[in-house]
């Protein structure tokens, strides 16, 4: 199951329930706001640590990108929309918003 | 026209009633599959667990009470209706305080739930 986040961790709890539901293994896209979770430094760093060794966690390049985000989280997999489109092919898609 | 296969489609519902249209447009969108005599379960989780708070009062509010219309479910057959434990607790809640039965559920147990379907359908 590929589950997809596109509000900021800090201004909703979409990435907490997600992590909570998701078993290991799942993919996780983040997206527009998103992307945010993959910022190193914030509060949520500790939570997306632990989520990554669980987790292949993908985010969208040209998102992070334009929100200046330029220290990423290790290990996250910077991609575009046509990866995007690959993994929806291949999984059940639990969106949360 | 070709006989379809019956689809499973879990509506996870996650918004509180009031606040936003996500509820109540939950709410048409398992009635209107379920005419269609589709396989539905609904679970509850985080702020969806509160649309299904007793005792809804909206009329000083002068919207729609449309909690209980929930209980029509039911009539058409949906009865797999799930309520996450841990989003209940948080809130002070627990069944007894729901206007409709549900099964009360560990997040991994509707994970898998989840995993079953054909479609997932967030409000």
């Amino acid at each position: 199951m590929l589950h997809t986040i596109n509000k900021s961790p800090f201004f909703s709890n979409n990435l907490e329930s997600c992590l909570r539901f998701a078993k290991d293994g799942d993919p996780i896209m983040l997206y527009e706001d998103g992307v945010y979770a993959v910022l190193a430094g914030t509060k949520i760093e500790p939570a997306m640590k632990d989520a990554l060794k669980k987790h292949p966690v993908y985010a969208i390049e040209a998102d992070v990108k334009a929100r200046g985000i330029t220290k990423v989280l290790e290990s996250v997999y910077l991609c575009d929309y046509s990866c995007f489109v690959g993994l929806v092919e291949q999984h059940l898609v639990s969106p949360w918003f | 026209m070709a006989e379809k296969e019956k689809s499973k489609i879990m509506f996870l519902m996650r918004k509180a009633a009031h606040g936003s249209i996500y509820a109540y447009e939950g709410l048409e969108a398992i009635l209107i599959m379920g005419a269609f005599e589709q396989e539905i379960s609904v679970a509850f989780i985080d702020d969806g667990v509160f649309v299904l708070k007793k005792e809804q009062d909206t009329k000083p509010l002068g919207v729609k009470e449309f909690s209980r219309t929930f209980k029509t479910l039911e009539d058409f057959d949906i009865t797999n209706i799930y309520a996450d434990r841990e989003s209940l607790e948080q809130r002070g809640l627990t069944a007894d305080d729901l206007i409709i039965p549900v099964k009360v559920m560990e997040a991994g147990e509707i994970a898998k739930l989840m995993e079953g379907q054909d479609v997932l359908l967030p409000f």
